[in-house]
């Protein structure tokens, strides 16, 4: 407080009154003058490098420890090498979507257009026939879902009556080389 | 004639030694930097399956810029554009020749080899001009590259190296009074005493720590990296060298990582004794506490060579950290540093080295 001086005018225009202001926000702000050890830069500079060391030496401790197969359980990054690993997901997470199946392997799904219907994206294509056991009615004769399409909101999955369609794969890494691979049809989609 | 050979195999040696350490530098930062921040680092370059810890990626990085596209801008002036990075490392490089990196080598009685490509009785002066030199670089690929931010590189280049080198100057006078010579190879060798009852060396750490503590900070600007990376900006103006591709632009990078090895080597001859490993003699280790072990002329100096180079990696350790610890400075406050707080320090230090010299006699 005691420089400013420094930042405001006397002869200014409404001085008194920005005078005031100033005071109020150099109130609010909690600053301070800093000492001349803050000054120096040193205590910063030397408590970063103390940091930034702390973590270097821990690390390379693990790491060559690593190398004699010992505290392997202790990792020295926090990172995950990816491709080769995957992290843990969590059990809620929407990933690739499945059609769940009946015990005789053919699709739970009935065909009755909710997802269709709901989907924001309108990614998901059902053709429905005829299903031979009456107590069915209906199943879906091909089931196409435009992964190209897809924002991965999981309303198929809240909508539907029969938990046909699920987004439990875990399978995040979906990259194809054309935009038709995106486009999954039944079978691909029931393989899991 | 064999003279010749010697000291043509000693400069060639200096200057692979130290070509490779900054080569070697590419791989330590990435590897540094990765540890500092808990991750792993570069790892992905094999070569049959191995990954030597990521050493490969120097190699994959050298293949990456040679077949890279050399593009020179439109207007640029083709002739100085082309001759800023080559100026820019073998400035960085020829400051290595005045080097000491070890002691007298005694092949017979009358021949002894002091291990230092040019034995100059003005080796100090040498680097500096020699480092002073490496400002053209940055300031010839500032002004051909026809960009404005490119020439803005370099000129802020040319203002932070000129500023800094001043101190750096200035900083380095204390230890030239009180060892009295400006010889690396005299200087190392009176760096060889022994205070305090024997037991503290003579080391211009010890009897110029101010010097020391500026000498460093000048240094770091002097490398132009963070936090003094003003010519560069990564994330305001990419610098001196944007227009810059290809081997070209790895050139100016293995500028700046030879001038840390350089400032490394010259911050170890000047205040950590150079090649001189504690209570070690010429014939032998000679303890404090009256312990005596003698040794023959070779191994004392491969223990010196060994543990000059031990010095220099530890101050390169040091520069790294630093480098990935702290943010850029504004441009003000790097004037500020410069000008108001290490240049009046250094001059301090040399008025106050002046008169205990005098006092003491």
């Amino acid at each position: 407080m005691e420089n400013l001086d420094k930042y405001f005018d006397p002869q200014g225009p409404f001085a008194s009154l920005r005078l005031a202001q100033m005071k109020r926000a150099w109130k609010r702000s909690n600053r301070r003058e800093l000492t001349f050890w803050e000054k120096t830069y040193l205590p910063m500079l030397l408590g970063g490098i103390w940091l930034t060391s702390k973590h270097f030496f821990y690390n390379l401790t693990f790491h060559v420890l690593h190398l004699f197969g010992l505290y392997k359980e202790v990792p020295g990054a926090v990172t995950y090498q990816y491709p080769e690993k995957q992290r843990p997901l969590s059990s809620r997470l929407r990933t690739r979507h499945r059609l769940t199946k009946r015990e005789d392997g053919s699709p739970r799904c009935v065909a009755c257009m909710m997802c269709e219907t709901v989907c924001p994206a309108r990614c998901i294509e059902i053709t429905a026939a005829e299903h031979p056991d009456p107590n069915i009615e209906k199943y879906p004769a091909e089931f196409i879902l435009d992964l190209g399409k897809c924002v991965y909101c999981g309303f198929c999955v809240e909508v539907c009556p029969e938990d046909a369609i699920r987004m439990d794969t875990g399978k995040l890494d979906i990259a194809e080389y054309s935009r038709e691979n995106m486009i999954y049809n039944k079978k691909r989609l029931m393989e899991g | 004639m064999n003279d010749i050979l010697i000291k043509f195999i000693l400069s060639a040696g200096t200057v692979m030694i130290m070509f490779s350490f900054a080569g070697l530098l590419t791989w330590v930062e990435r590897k540094q930097s990765a540890l500092m921040q808990d991750r792993i680092g570069a790892n992905r370059a094999t070569i049959f399956g191995f990954k030597a810890m990521g050493l490969f990626h120097i190699f994959a990085d050298v293949l990456k810029m040679l077949s890279k596209e050399e593009f020179v801008p439109e207007g640029a002036n083709k002739f100085s554009f082309n001759l800023a990075p080559y100026l820019s490392i073998i400035f960085a490089l020829v400051g290595f020749a005045a080097i000491p990196i070890g002691g007298a080598l005694v092949l017979s009685n009358n021949h002894v080899i002091w291990l230092q490509a040019a034995n100059l009785n003005i080796a100090l002066i040498f680097i500096f001009a020699m480092m002073s030199m490496g400002v053209y670089g940055v300031v010839l690929a500032g002004f051909s590259s026809n960009n404005n931010y490119a020439f803005l590189g370099g000129l802020r280049g040319a203002a932070q190296m000129i500023s800094y080198e001043i101190t750096m100057g200035a900083a380095i006078m204390g230890i030239v009074m009180v060892f009295n010579t400006i010889d690396l190879q005299v200087l190392d060798r009176a760096q060889g005493v022994y205070m305090l009852g024997g037991w503290l060396p003579k080391w211009g750490i010890f009897v110029q720590p101010l010097s020391f503590f500026l000498f460093f900070a000048a240094a770091m600007a002097e490398t132009k990296r963070i936090p003094f990376d003003l010519p560069e900006g990564e994330s305001e103006i990419i610098g001196y060298f944007v227009e810059y591709s290809g081997m070209k632009f790895g050139m100016f990078f293995m500028a700046d990582l030879v001038e840390t090895v350089l400032v490394a080597a010259l911050m170890t001859t000047l205040f950590l004794g150079g090649w001189q490993v504690p209570y070690l003699h010429a014939d032998g280790f000679y303890f404090p506490w009256g312990a005596h072990m003698a040794m023959s002329n070779l191994p004392v100096v491969i223990l010196g060579v060994l543990s000059f180079f031990m010095k220099v990696s530890f101050f390169i350790w040091v520069l790294m950290a630093v480098r990935w610890t702290l943010p850029r400075f504004r441009y003000d406050q790097l004037m500020n540093l410069g000008w108001k707080i290490l240049l009046p320090a250094s001059l301090i230090n040399i008025a106050v080295t002046a008169v205990v010299i005098t006092l003491l006699g």
